[in-house]
């Protein structure tokens, strides 16, 4: 095993792919031992953009360390600072009102169906396809106007704070919010004439990249990327936070394990989040939208764990406090970095223009796994 | 055997591209469902949203009056350093003495428009402004003062 990963034989050929200029945003470095068009493995090179971020939240106040984990996984930034602002309720105690939940919750799922339509674009134009990514855009750009309206801003927007979201939500944001459903079912069917039924993709995507259940469990994959290979593991489902034991949608597994399980489970779990949205956005209780906070937050002394599902998989927040004002230690767990320890495994033996519909299909997003 | 899977499976490859191409050339003739927006030339019709998160600015009344009592509520918020408020003592009329700003320095170039110095402001005296377009040649530019020039503070704020 060492010696097939450490030494290359006479012939081998090692690339570098992959842009890896620190200016760029989302810089991944692979470097790869090929053997003719064969992977022999698949080296990832991080570090590029590393910003400490565990670090900095450590001398940044509970209320303020919440905006810097918009730039980790900054795709699903609402969902990231769901997860922070619940691990300081839970230090707190706080509990929530209802409508500050709900609130939450619809602006999680609709990051998400933003976070999946991204990477449809994104990942289709890896194969070669253009015309996709503008499709995608076009109905993200929905979601970014209803989040501009209602947070102030389109990626980063620090909306969720401990003890409810920062603002109450827009007048206008429950009707534009069923606009763009109507609008997207219709969209989603374009999704599958334009790309999913296409022979071309098809056969880009079948039997590419195949993880096996057993390894996408020890490699500790979640999210899409292991619920492609048929693990159970949605967080929404096993252990629901907020409103989401009240809501029906059901978690969307795949058996295939190859890189179109993995793409139908994102297709699919856009079309589950447009469910949830539909049960939640006529149903959003009246009440304050943020709890009544000290102007100060003090953490008792202790740990405090959090865990929500992301666009991508579980993201852990785990925060040590020793009772000041600051926490002590902050570690975040990003599903990021384990879904992309799994490349190396699955891109051994196949064919090197395979090896980006295996990364398309695990959606990386490089400041996540690199923080 | 060979030659009809071979057959129907250029069949079906054909169809399949066309299902796609239709939906291209769906757009293609239908142009009011294009969303392109010709931005520096729409300069005078772009509407954002007043929540939006461009800059943060302090309102100024038509007396050049302001809201801020300089209690600093907004440099404590402040993740980054961005904003310093700088103090100065005034002699009030009937003879007392009472914290005033003199400036207050908020440096754009280190800002990241998280809003919470505009929530933690007790008395409204600073908000998010709409402008988006802050490019400048000089990065001195971008550290600004915040309250005017000869401005001071409204009446009945404390």
């Amino acid at each position: 095993m060492f010696e097939e990963v450490g030494t290359t034989t006479e012939g081998d050929l090692i690339i570098n792919v992959g842009p890896q200029h620190p200016a760029t945003h989302g810089v991944l470095h692979l470097v790869i031992t090929l053997n003719g068009e064969t992977i022999k493995k698949v080296e990832p090179h991080l570090g590029f953009i590393h910003r400490s971020i565990e670090k900095m939240c450590e001398s940044l106040s509970y209320r303020q360390f919440i905006y810097v984990t918009s730039r980790m996984d900054y795709l699903s930034a609402h969902i990231n600072n769901h997860a922070c602002a619940m691990c300081v309720e839970k230090g707190l105690q706080l509990e929530i009102p209802p409508r500050a939940q709900v609130v939450r919750v619809l602006m999680d799922e609709l990051t998400r169906i933003a976070s999946h339509e991204l990477w449809w674009g994104a990942m289709a134009m890896d194969l070669g396809a253009f015309t996709p990514f503008f499709h995608a855009f076009r109905e993200r750009e929905t979601i970014n106007d209803i989040m501009e309206e209602t947070c102030g801003a389109r990626l980063t927007m620090n909306y969720m704070v401990p003890g409810g979201v920062m603002q109450d939500i827009h007048p206008d944001f429950q009707r534009k919010v069923k606009e763009f459903i109507q609008l997207f079912k219709r969209k989603i069917h374009e999704y599958d004439e334009m790309v999913t039924g296409n022979v071309i993709f098809q056969n880009r995507m079948k039997k590419v990249g195949y993880l096996s259940a057993e390894d996408a469990v020890s490699y500790g994959c979640s999210g899409p990327t292991a619920r492609g290979s048929g693990v159970r593991c949605d967080i929404r489902k096993y252990y629901p936070y907020e409103v989401y034991n009240n809501v029906e949608f059901e978690e969307i597994l795949e058996t295939g394990g190859d890189s179109f399980a993995r793409y139908m489970v994102r297709i699919r779990e856009m079309e589950q989040s447009v469910c949830i949205i539909e049960q939640l956005i006529d149903n959003i209780p009246e009440g304050d939208f943020q709890a009544k906070t000290k102007a100060v937050l003090k953490l008792p002394k202790g740990e405090f764990y959090s865990r929500v599902e992301t666009a991508r998989g579980e993201l852990g927040v785990y925060i040590v406090s020793e009772g000041g004002t600051t926490p002590y230690r902050i570690k975040f767990r990003s599903p990021g970095f384990s879904n992309l320890s799994v490349l190396d495994h699955i891109a051994r033996g196949s064919k090197l223009g395979d090896l980006v519909a295996m990364m398309g299909t695990l959606d990386l997003v490089i400041p996540d796994i690199d923080r | 055997m060979f030659i009809t899977k071979y057959i129907k499976e250029v069949y079906l490859g054909i169809k399949s591209l066309l299902v796609g191409m239709k939906r291209t050339g769906y757009y293609f003739t239908h142009h009011k469902e294009i969303i392109t927006q010709q931005y520096p030339d729409n300069r005078d019709t772009l509407n954002l949203p007043e929540r939006f998160k461009g800059e943060v600015v302090m309102p100024h009344d038509e007396k050049n009056e302001h809201r801020c009592t300089g209690c600093q509520a907004c440099e404590l918020a402040c993740p980054n350093g961005t904003i310093k408020v700088i103090t100065q003592s005034v002699l009030l009329a009937d003879g007392r003495k009472k914290k005033a700003i003199d400036k207050l320095v908020y440096h754009l170039e280190l800002c990241t428009m998280c809003n919470l110095c505009v929530v933690a402001c007790p008395s409204d005296a600073i908000v998010m402004a709409q402008t988006f377009e802050h490019s400048v040649f000089d990065r001195t530019k971008l550290t600004k003062i915040l309250n005017n020039p000869g401005s001071k503070i409204m009446d009945g704020i404390e």
